[in-house]
Parts: structure tokens; C-alpha cells; sequence
């Protein structure tokens, strides 16, 4: 028996239980991280700060540790699936009372591709910062893009793809915005292990983006540079 | 036997891997500069071919996990070999570098196998290209693959540490299509067993070395040495 198999989540106080669930989130203890999401809202914190604080700040901590090279991705992915379970209980309730909302962002793996770790990844921390994501799944071909555009009206559009050989189809989708004449009402978010800088600015994206805590960060600039481009045009 | 940069052409390497038949780094002309996963098989390219003309240099089949260090890793063995070769073939296709092994090899003047990756070099970049769109929920192994399975699949996957995560992993997959190189039994059985572990169905196709051992038989990376020693 170690130290930690007497820790009783509902007898720390809040500036102990939040950095314990940080650890627990780190761990990618999920039955932890809900114990700690219920214990919170039970002491009157609002979804959003439970989220704020508690998870998103935990995952922030999993994503440098990543980039690092300290965490690797199989323990990102635990990591990500307890931040899932606490999410689990805290959407429904942030309908309820009410979060900031940053934008919205339609995200798909693109056809031919059947991977969805990154882009799963990347809904879950956008989502966690505040943006509304339309997940489109996997293995999608231009019309499912036009058709979320045309239907959710997104600020964002998000491409991820895992192969070499499926990399390419994101400029046939950013050719056909293009062509319609609709490719400066998105943002071009693309992203996927194969990918790169250069890539996205030969394909026409507007930024490439590393990992899903690069992908939030840059959403966030962009959604600022738009409000901050409304502001002076109203 | 591992093939973390290994050199296979010193003349005292014998064994399991005999490479009698390949050339000893005074007699070769071409530095076949390629991935650890192909060590197996391109010395036996070199034996069954009887080829003399070449020297094998291995990078680490490790570098697999990190795409992105594969350019600047064959950039520093080609700056490092090439003074003692006339030609220096990477045996790489792009690998997961999305693009950025060949546009290296432009940049270093030397040339490169073509193709996305070593499953469709292996099937032949015709059959893998047309079989790409009904192949798409196929998670492929070949030989090496199959060897290598713990070191290459399920470790670095973490299943071995959080089996929870077979379904983030493989949850759209179909099939292990084993793409095999020779006809073992022994190692289609381990190939059955890992699909088991993935839980996916199993299919086998023998494509033998494919456009590997066609790529290697140009008569280029040869005529580029005789020419000069003639």
C-alpha cells in the first residue's frame, strides 16, 4: 500500500483537490478525475470553472509535458480519455448555465483516411477552450466539408490526415472552397503527423498546427484577429 | 539480431544474415543508405543477386516512431559516407515525412525509392495504388513487422502498459493484411497471432521484395560505378 490509497478526494480542499486532480488527470485516472468533476459542482463551483481549472488546466500541463518529450502519446491518450469522462458531466451542464463562447469549428479526417486520434484530441481541447465543434468523423470527402460549411456556418475548419497518401486530398477541399468562392469565410486549420508548414502554405491553409495544444492557441488568435478586424470595420 | 545502424559488408560478417555475397566497403561503389526495417531483406536481395557492386548502411528502424528526424538523419550518414562511394542510394520511401525525405534528397543530389512507404513498395506502387480506396480500414504488417511486433507495434502503441486503448488505436480497422516478403510458415502463424491481439481479421499476400529488388536492380546505381572505374 502506497500513500496515495488513503487520498480521499472529498475530504481535500479545493486548493489541494484541484492540483490532485491535475495529477490524476496527468495519470489518466478517469474514475479519479469524475469523483473530483462531481465533488466540485457539489461545493457550488459553476461547469466552467470546473472545466477551466480543473481540466483544461490539467490537460495544459499533459500537453507541455508532451511536447517536451516527457509524456508520450499512448499516456496523452489516457490522459485525454479521463479528461472525456470529466467532460462527460460537465457538457450538458454548460448548456445549462451558460459558458463563453469562442467560435465555432467543423473538423473532419479527410477522405481515404480512417484516423481520428489527433482530430479527436483536437475537438476535445477545443471544446475545452470554449469553441462548439462539429465533428465529422472520418474518411471525409469535399462534400461533407461544403455541406458542414454551407449547414453550421463554422469560423473554423479543421483538416487532419495520418498518411502520406491521403495528406494531399486537404488541397482538393481548400481548391473547391476556392472555387466556390467561399475559401475566406473559414479558417484552414490542417494538422497530422505527416504534415508540416510548408505543406500547409503550398496547399493554401492558413496555418499548420503541431499538436492540439498549437491547434487551440492558434484558433484563439485568429477568432481575436477576426473580432479585432469587426471591431474596426463596425 | 537488431538493426540499429548496422553495416552489413565487412567481410567477417557471416552468420544468420550471411552477407558473403555483398561487397566489402573497398570493392563496393554504391552505399545503399536505408531504413533498419529492410535489412533482412535487401542483404538477401544481395545474396540471391549475387551483387558485389553494393554496401549496405542501416539507419535505425527506430527512427519509424519519429518521421521527422528521418531527413536529417540520412542528410548526416550521406555528408558522412559519400566521399567513399560513386553513388549513394536511399533505400527510404517518403516514410511519413510528408515530403520532406525527397525534397532532402534533392537537396543532396541523391536519390531515393519511390512511394508513400515500404507496404507499397513491397505490393508494388501499381497494385498499392490501386487497391488504396477497398484497402482503407487495412492495418498492415510485413515481415519485419511481424518479427518486430512488440518492439514496434505494441509498445510504442503503450498497449502493452494501457490495453484500454486497442479500441482509440485500431477501433476502425477491419483486417491485419500481412504483406509477406517469404513464405514461412512459421511467421504467417505469428502474423495470425497478432491480428488475434488486435482482434482484427487476418489476411495474407506474398509479394516477395517487389518494386524493392527492382529499384535495386537499376542499372544505374551499377553502371554509375563501372563507368568511373572502367
Amino acid at each position: 500500500m502506497n500513500e496515495y490509497d488513503d487520498l480521499i478526494l472529498s475530504e481535500l480542499p479545493n486548493e489541494e483537490l484541484v492540483p490532485q486532480m491535475h495529477d490524476d488527470l496527468y495519470d489518466g485516472l478517469d474514475e479519479e478525475v469524475v469523483e473530483g468533476v462531481n465533488i466540485l459542482l457539489e461545493r457550488g463551483w459553476l461547469p466552467y470553472r470546473v472545466l477551466t481549472e480543473a481540466l483544461v488546466e490539467g490537460m495544459r500541463i499533459v500537453g507541455i509535458d508532451f511536447r517536451d518529450g516527457i509524456l508520450f502519446v499512448p499516456e496523452v491518450l489516457m490522459s485525454a480519455n479521463a479528461m472525456k469522462a470529466g467532460m462527460k458531466i460537465l457538457k450538458p451542464l454548460l448548456v445549462e448555465t451558460g459558458a463563453p463562447r469562442m467560435g465555432k469549428m467543423v473538423i473532419g479526417t479527410v477522405k481515404g483516411d480512417i484516423h481520428d486520434i489527433g482530430k479527436n484530441l483536437v475537438s476535445m481541447m477545443m471544446e475545452g477552450a470554449g469553441f462548439e465543434v462539429v465533428d465529422l468523423g472520418i474518411n471525409n470527402p469535399v462534400e461533407n466539408y461544403l455541406e458542414a460549411i454551407e449547414t453550421e456556418d463554422p469560423d473554423i475548419l479543421g483538416m487532419s490526415a495520418l498518411l502520406t497518401t491521403t495528406m494531399p486530398y486537404m488541397k482538393v477541399v481548400i481548391d473547391r472552397l476556392k472555387e466556390l468562392g467561399i475559401r475566406d469565410k473559414v479558417i484552414v486549420l490542417v494538422g497530422g503527423a505527416p504534415l508540416n508548414e510548408e505543406f500547409a502554405r503550398a496547399i493554401g491553409a492558413d496555418s499548420y498546427c503541431r499538436d492540439a495544444a498549437v491547434a487551440v492557441e492558434t484558433a484563439k488568435e485568429y477568432m481575436a484577429r477576426k473580432h479585432n478586424q469587426m471591431a474596426v470595420a463596425g | 539480431m537488431a538493426y540499429d545502424t548496422l553495416t552489413v559488408g565487412r567481410p567477417a560478417t557471416r552468420g544468420r544474415h550471411d552477407n558473403s555475397q555483398s561487397a566489402s566497403p573497398t570493392e563496393a561503389k554504391t552505399l545503399l543508405l536505408a531504413c533498419g526495417a529492410l535489412a533482412r531483406e535487401i542483404t538477401e536481395i544481395i545474396r540471391l543477386n549475387q551483387w558485389r557492386h553494393f554496401h549496405l548502411h542501416c539507419l535505425p528502424a527506430s527512427l519509424h516512431l519519429y518521421p521527422d528526424r528521418i531527413p536529417a538523419e540520412v542528410e548526416r550518414a550521406v555528408v558522412k559516407f559519400r566521399k567513399r562511394y560513386d553513388n549513394v542510394f536511399v533505400v527510404y520511401a517518403d516514410c511519413g515525412t510528408g515530403g520532406l525525405l525527397e525534397k532532402k534528397c534533392r537537396e543532396l543530389g541523391v536519390e531515393m525509392i519511390a512511394g508513400p512507404h515500404c507496404y507499397a513498395f513491397y505490393d508494388g506502387l501499381e497494385a498499392y495504388a490501386s487497391r488504396e480506396e477497398t484497402d482503407i480500414t487495412s492495418f498492415y504488417l510485413t515481415d519485419f513487422l511481424v518479427r518486430q511486433f512488440e518492439s514496434f507495434v505494441i509498445k510504442p502503441l503503450g498497449l502493452d502498459r494501457f490495453p484500454q486503448l486497442l479500441e482509440t488505436y485500431f477501433g476502425h480497422y477491419t483486417k491485419v493484411v500481412y504483406l509477406a516478403q517469404t513464405d514461412d510458415p512459421g511467421l504467417e502463424g505469428k502474423a495470425r497471432q497478432c491480428a488475434a491481439r488486435l482482434q482484427l481479421d487476418f489476411e495474407r499476400r506474398f509479394t516477395g521484395y517487389g518494386d524493392l529488388e527492382r529499384a535495386l536492380s537499376m542499372p544505374r546505381l551499377r553502371d554509375s560505378a563501372v563507368s568511373q572505374h572502367s
